[in-house]
C-alpha cells in the first residue's frame, strides 16, 4: 500500500529541458524589451505632474488640450481608461496649479486629483528603493540560508527568484511599451512581494525535499520527483485562490489600483511556475554538479 | 491526544463575538431598538488609550492633500536647526488648526541632510488654499522711515497678541485687526509718538504692503493692516499672524491630491473586487475539498472578521493598496488549510486513521507554512519601514499594503491553523 504512491509519481524532471528553454524566452524577451525600450517610470521617479479628469465625450479631450496650450504648459503624454484622462507635465508651480484648476472649472470638467512631484525627489525615490530592495532581499536570502544549511537549496531558490523578478519586471516594459504601464513604488511594492511569494512557495518544495530525503534517502532525482508531485496539488490549488483575488482586483478594483494588481498577478504566477519548474530542477543539476565537484 | 478542542472552540466563539461586536457600524437596529456601542477610553496613570473603533481611511480614499516640504535650514548649527523645525511643526499645525481643519498630521521628515515636513489634510478640496496658507513665512515687521530708506523696529508678529479679519470703518474693505500684548503696545505708542505726520510701513515677508501715514500717538494697542486685501487674504493673514511667522523658509516639493469622487469610488470598486473575489474562492474551496472546504471558508469568515476588528483597533489607516493587501492575504489565508488539507488527504491514502492523519497533517504543514511566511513578513517589515527609518520610504500607500498584508498573514496563521483544526477535530470524524 505505502509504495503505491511512488509508482503513481510522474517524473517531472524529464521534461527539465522544456523548462529551461521556457524559462529562456521569457526571460531573453523580458530582458530584450528592458534594454531596447527601458522601464516605463513614472511619476515618483522622474518627478513632474500628473493630473486626472473625469470626462464624458472626447471633445472634453480637445478642448483641455487646447486650454493646456493656451496657457503654455506643454503635455508631454495624455492617457484616457474608460472615463478617466492623465495629462501628464513637468513639474508645475504654485502659479501653474491654479491656472489648471482653473481651467477644469471653467470647462466644468472634474479634476479628480493632482499629483506634483519636483526634480529633487526623484533621485531620492531611486536610492530609497534600492536601500528597500537590498534589505528585502537581503533578508530573504539570509532566512532561507538559515532555512537550508545546505547551500545549494538557497542559491536555487534565489536564481527562482531572480527568474520571477526579470519576467515581472521585463513584462512591464513590454506593458509600458504597449499599454502605458507605468513604474511607480506600487510597482516597486508588487517586486518585492513577488519575491517574498517566490520563496514561499519554493520553501514548501524544498521542506518536502528535505522531508523525503531525511526519511527515506534515495536518488536525488526520485527525491525531488516525489517532492514535486506531493505537492504540485496544493502549489496549484493555493495559486488559484490567490490569483482569483488578483483577477478580480484587476477587473473590478478599477484604474488607480489596476497595474499593481497586475504586477501582483504576474509576480504570483511566475513564482508559482518557477518553484517545481525553475527552482527543484535547478537543485539537481547544482547538486549533480557539487557531486562531480567532489569527486575531483 | 486531543486537548479537548469543545473549549478550545468555545473560546474562539467568543473571540468571533468580541471581534464581530468591534467590526459592526457603531449603531445598529435590532427589532425596533437601537444598539450603540460606546467608545473605549481608557486612562490610567500617564497612559490614555482611546478608541472609537471606527475604520481609519487614508487621503486616498477620503481625498484631501499630502504636501512634503523642504525646510530651508543650511548654514544652520544642529541646534539652531533642531529648534527651528520643532517650531515649524508647531507654527504650520497652528495655522491649519485655526484654518479649521480636523486629523491634520504634520510630520518632520529628514533624509540625509535635509530636513522636511509633510503635511497630509485629509478632506481639504482647496489645495491652492491650504499651499498659500503653510507656505507663506508671514514675517511681519514694522518699519519706520528715514528719507527714503526702511528702517525696521524692534515692533514684529511676536508683538501681536491676536489678529482677526475686520474692516475699514471708511470704506468697508477688509483690513487685519490686531491687538498689541502689553510689552508690544508700549513699543508700538512709542513708535508712533516719534512718527506723528510720518509714514509707517507695514512690512510682510520683506514687502511693504501698507504704509500709513500717522496722525497722532496710538495708545492702548491697537491697530489695523490695511492692503487691498480680498477677505480671504484677509482671514488668511490673521490666521498666518496668530500661528507664527515661520521659522525658516519652506519649498514644497511635492504634492498628491485627491478629490473626493475618486476616493469614494475605489472603495466601491475595490469592495466589489474583494466580494467577487472572496465569494470565487469560497465555492471553489467546496468544488475542491467539499466539506473541508466548508471549514475552510468558516476559518475564512473567520479571518475576514478577526482582520477588520484588528484593523479598528490598532487602528490601521486604510489606503486603496492596503485594501489591495487584505484581498491579497485572503487568497493567502486559505494557503494552511490547503497544505493541511492535501497532507491529510495523502496521510489517509496511505491507510492511517482518521485522527493519525489529521494530527500528522497538522504537525508537517505547521512547519512550511511558519518557514514560508516569514519571507513575506521580511518584506512586509521593509515596505512598512515600522521604525520609521529615514533611507527608506515613508510613504503612506505602501505602508498600508505592508500593514494589511502582515496583519493578513498573523490572522491567516491564526484561522488557518489553530481556528481550523479544531473544527477539524470536532466535525471530522
Amino acid at each position: 500500500m505505502a509504495n503505491q504512491e511512488d509508482i503513481k509519481q510522474r517524473n517531472w524532471l524529464r521534461y527539465t529541458k522544456l523548462y529551461f528553454v521556457i524559462s529562456f524566452i521569457f526571460l531573453v524577451s523580458g530582458v530584450y524589451a528592458i534594454f531596447s525600450w527601458g522601464l516605463p517610470l513614472g511619476l515618483d521617479f522622474v518627478g513632474g505632474a500628473i493630473v486626472d479628469y473625469k470626462i464624458q465625450n472626447g471633445e472634453q479631450i480637445d478642448s483641455l488640450k487646447d486650454k493646456f496650450e493656451e496657457i503654455k504648459i506643454q503635455i508631454e503624454q495624455v492617457q484616457t481608461s474608460e472615463d478617466r484622462l492623465s495629462i501628464k507635465t513637468r513639474t508645475l508651480n504654485n502659479d501653474e496649479q491654479k491656472l489648471i484648476f482653473e481651467i477644469a472649472k471653467d470647462l466644468g470638467i472634474e479634476q479628480l486629483s493632482l499629483q506634483n512631484v519636483g526634480p529633487s525627489v526623484a533621485p531620492e525615490m531611486i536610492k530609497k528603493t534600492a536601500i528597500a530592495i537590498i534589505m528585502a532581499g537581503g533578508g530573504i536570502l539570509f532566512w532561507v540560508a538559515i532555512q537550508f544549511k545546505k547551500i545549494i537549496f538557497g542559491i536555487a531558490a534565489i536564481l527562482a527568484t531572480a527568474h520571477d523578478t526579470t519576467i515581472l519586471i521585463g513584462s512591464f516594459a513590454i506593458l509600458g511599451k504597449f499599454f502605458d504601464a507605468k513604474i511607480d513604488f506600487l510597482f516597486v511594492t508588487a517586486v518585492l512581494t513577488t519575491l517574498s511569494f517566490s520563496v514561499h512557495d519554493t520553501i514548501v518544495v524544498f521542506d518536502r525535499v528535505r522531508e523525503i530525503q531525511n526519511k527515506h534517502g534515495g536518488e536525488i532525482e526520485n527525491v525531488v520527483n516525489r517532492a514535486v508531485t506531493e505537492t504540485m496539488r496544493r502549489s496549484i490549488i493555493n495559486s488559484l485562490t490567490i490569483i482569483i483575488m488578483l483577477v478580480s482586483l484587476v477587473v473590478f478594483g478599477g484604474a488607480t489600483i489596476r497595474w499593481f494588481a497586475a504586477a501582483l498577478l504576474i509576480g504570483a504566477i511566475a513564482g508559482t511556475y518557477s518553484s517545481p519548474f525553475v527552482a527543484a530542477p535547478l537543485y539537481v543539476k547544482l547538486s549533480r554538479l557539487q557531486k562531480k565537484l567532489k569527486k575531483k | 491526544m486531543y486537548k479537548n478542542p469543545i473549549r478550545r472552540l468555545f473560546y474562539v466563539f467568543v473571540l468571533s463575538i468580541l471581534a464581530l461586536a468591534i467590526v459592526l457600524p457603531s449603531k445598529i437596529k435590532i427589532f425596533g431598538q437601537e444598539l450603540k456601542r460606546q467608545p473605549l477610553n481608557i486612562k490610567f496613570g500617564n497612559i490614555s488609550i482611546f478608541r472609537d473603533f471606527e475604520l481609519k481611511r487614508g487621503l486616498d480614499l477620503v481625498g484631501g492633500s499630502h504636501f512634503v516640504y523642504e525646510a530651508k535650514t543650511e548654514g544652520l548649527s544642529q541646534e539652531d536647526k533642531e529648534m527651528a523645525m520643532s517650531a515649524l511643526v508647531e507654527v504650520v499645525s497652528q495655522r491649519i488648526n485655526l484654518f479649521g481643519v480636523s486629523e491634520v498630521n504634520v510630520q518632520r521628515a529628514s533624509y540625509e541632510d535635509k530636513d522636511r515636513i509633510i503635511v497630509e489634510l485629509p478632506g481639504i478640496f482647496e489645495p491652492q488654499k491650504a499651499k498659500d496658507l503653510i507656505g507663506t513665512t508671514a514675517q511681519l515687521l514694522f518699519a519706520s522711515l528715514n528719507g527714503e530708506s526702511l528702517i525696521p523696529t524692534e515692533i514684529t508678529g511676536a508683538d501681536v497678541a491676536n489678529a482677526r479679519l475686520a474692516f475699514n470703518s471708511l470704506d468697508g474693505s477688509p483690513v487685519v485687526g490686531i491687538e498689541f500684548t502689553p510689552e508690544g503696545a508700549q513699543k508700538f505708542e512709542k513708535l508712533t509718538e516719534e512718527n506723528v505726520g510720518k509714514p509707517l510701513p507695514i512690512v510682510l515677508d520683506g514687502e511693504v504692503i501698507s504704509a500709513p501715514m500717522v496722525q497722532e500717538k496710538i495708545a492702548g494697542g491697537r491697530a489695523q493692516i490695511s492692503g487691498n486685501f480680498s477677505i480671504d487674504e484677509a482671514r488668511e493673514l490673521s490666521i498666518q499672524i496668530n500661528a507664527g511667522a515661520l521659522p525658516v523658509e519652506i519649498d514644497l516639493i511635492e504634492e498628491r491630491t485627491i478629490g473626493p469622487t475618486l476616493g469614494a469610488e475605489s472603495i466601491e470598486k475595490s469592495v466589489k473586487a474583494g466580494l467577487v473575489g472572496l465569494i470565487a474562492v469560497a465555492l471553489f474551496m467546496v468544488i475542491i475539498y467539499g466539506r473541508f472546504g466548508l471549514i475552510a471558508n468558516l476559518g475564512l469568515v473567520l479571518f475576514g472578521i478577526y482582520t477588520l476588528a484588528l484593523y479598528k483597533l490598532i487602528p490601521v489607516v486604510l489606503t486603496l493598496p492596503g485594501i489591495a493587501g487584505f484581498i491579497l492575504s485572503v487568497g493567502m489565508a486559505v494557503d494552511a488549510n490547503i497544505l493541511i488539507f492535501e497532507r491529510y488527504k495523502e496521510e489517509r491514502k496511505k491507510g492511517s486513521s482518521v485522527q493519525y492523519s489529521l494530527e500528522l497533517a497538522f504537525g508537517r504543514a505547521w512547519d512550511s507554512i511558519r518557514d514560508a511566511n516569514i519571507a513575506t513578513l521580511i518584506t512586509a517589515f521593509v515596505l512598512a519601514n515600522p521604525l520609521n527609518w529615514s533611507f527608506l520610504h515613508t510613504s503612506g500607500p505602501v505602508r498600508g499594503f505592508a500593514i494589511t498584508l502582515a496583519l493578513g498573514i498573523l490572522v491567516s496563521l491564526f484561522t488557518g491553523v489553530f481556528v481550523s483544526r479544531n473544527l477539524m477535530r470536532v466535525f471530522i470524524k
